[in-house]
């Protein structure tokens, strides 16, 4: 599915990074207007927030906590690439970057359930 | 597609959350412990000028980042260009500090 | 001049590769299935070659030193941009089958041969060309091997223009004034090069719609490129000069 040429790490860290940061663009207004709510609406706030008890919903925030820490380590390395003198271990780097954000989302997953 | 200036603006705005996005997630963490609450949240934001910064901060520099990284996004993958894009990014970068703002005001008014 | 290095009809393993060709001129074609005997030792242009010697005259394809300098005979192989003449058949052999088809990101004159046109022409865009300042009245400018600067121009001046970076770059498929790799990596040696002029020029020249700003550092250029390049990192330092350039500071 993928084409041949695209067939290694740097460019799946590319296409997280374009995923995650796409993702997170059409959650934000989302978020946003669920929390106006506690303003305008502070009954319907409370209800939402109850949704988060289920743990379909506690999974989708595990995958929101996800594409943030992915979006945000990725970032990073895109700076250091950038702006810090090049080194030759951008595929350790990438793998590091995937793992951290892994790691943040699964400390929030856990305290979570 | 990106100029110079888009490009900086766009560094920018990344670095500016880079310790938001921290802060943000930790908080998430702590803040979830033992359930989450409307009265839990209000609470602590409610009346305070420092998460107000805070988040109103985050709130524009996000929708800086998310307008131009849509843009690319449109541009790369949608015959989209020049008036249209322009208008395009601008429309993004409202909708997400109009909404973004409110929200800030909601849980922050005292 | 015939080259005589692919005309055995006879396989030295005993069996045949099946190998599809794109044949087609402009944007019309399809790909064509040969069978090729197999030798035990055969890059992808002997298997190439061997089509147009012995099985269709009709084929067109480009190679020139077939030793790996020249950077003519790139082409399309199972998918990846390469070298043919550099590629080792059992190296890339799926189950018996190959693809070769043209370079991709370029458009095609006929079967394997893709107009490289426009990757020069972007060349010269990027002002990737060299602007002299001095006559030869003046003294020879010394030049430190040793300084920062020419360091950075000589890890990335031994491109040949092959193009196989251009074919790997996603960012050149999404859009059709992006400069490309090759030309912005020159552009990038030039701009350490202290001998030039036309910095500011140059600047500007990367600085636009198709400017190195659309680079996002994929790495299918560095991943690909036969001579070990890495342009994305001499992209990255064209990102730092032209911000640079803009904040005003002086270098």
């Amino acid at each position: 599915m993928i084409r041949p040429h695209r067939s290694h790490p740097l460019w799946y860290a590319f296409l997280l990074h374009r995923l995650s940061g796409l993702a997170l663009a059409i959650f934000l207004p989302f978020h946003f207007y669920v929390l106006a709510l506690a303003l305008t609406e502070p009954d319907r706030f409370g209800e939402l927030i109850e949704w988060v008890e289920y743990p379909m919903v506690k999974f989708a925030e595990f995958g929101l906590v996800f594409l943030l820490a992915v979006h945000f380590f990725g970032g990073l390395r895109l700076i250091a690439l950038e702006f810090l003198p090049w080194s030759p271990l951008q595929k350790t780097y990438a793998a590091i970057a995937a793992s951290a954000a892994f790691l943040i989302a699964s400390t929030f997953f856990l305290s979570a359930i | 597609m990106l100029d110079v200036r888009l490009y900086l603006l766009q560094r920018l705005s990344a670095m500016v959350m880079a310790p938001l996005v921290l802060g943000h997630i930790a908080m998430m963490i702590y803040a979830v412990q033992d359930g989450l609450s409307a009265t839990e949240i209000l609470s602590r934001t409610q009346g305070s000028w420092l998460w107000a910064l805070f988040y109103g901060t985050f709130v524009l520099a996000v929708s800086v980042h998310a307008a131009i990284g849509l843009r690319v996004i449109v541009f790369e993958t949608s015959g989209l260009r020049n008036r249209a894009l322009t208008v395009f990014t601008w429309a993004v970068f409202a909708g997400l500090l109009y909404p973004g703002i409110q929200a800030v005001y909601a849980v922050t008014a005292s | 001049m015939t080259t005589d290095f692919a005309n055995h009809s006879e396989s030295s393993t005993g069996t045949h590769m099946k190998v599809s060709v794109w044949r087609g001129e402009g944007n019309s074609g399809a790909f064509e299935l040969f069978q090729v005997p197999a030798q035990e030792n055969q890059t992808i242009l002997d298997v190439v070659a061997w089509i147009q010697q012995q099985s269709d005259p009709t084929l067109s394809y480009r190679y020139a030193c077939r030793v790996g300098m020249c950077g003519s005979c790139a082409m399309m192989v199972n998918g990846k941009p390469r070298w043919t003449c550099r590629t080792h058949v059992n190296k890339v052999l799926q189950q018996g089958r190959l693809e070769i088809a043209p370079l991709r990101n370029l458009p095609v004159i006929k079967d394997l041969v893709a107009d490289m046109s426009e990757f020069f022409d972007k060349w010269v865009k990027a002002e990737a060309v060299f602007h002299p300042s001095k006559t030869r009245h003046d003294a020879i400018e010394p030049i430190n091997p040793a300084s920062p600067k020419r360091i950075a121009a000589s890890a990335a001046i031994e491109c040949i223009n092959c193009a196989v970076c251009y074919a790997a770059c996603d960012a050149v498929s999404a859009n059709a004034e992006y400069l490309g790799p090759a030309a912005l990596n020159r552009a990038w040696t030039l701009l350490n090069d202290e001998r030039d002029s036309a910095n500011s020029e140059r600047l500007k020249a990367v600085s636009g719609v198709g400017g190195c700003h659309n680079c996002h550092s994929q790495q299918g250029c560095m991943e690909y490129c036969p001579n070990e390049l890495n342009p994305t990192a001499s992209i990255a330092g064209l990102k730092r000069a032209t911000l640079k350039h803009l904040l005003g500071w002086k270098d």
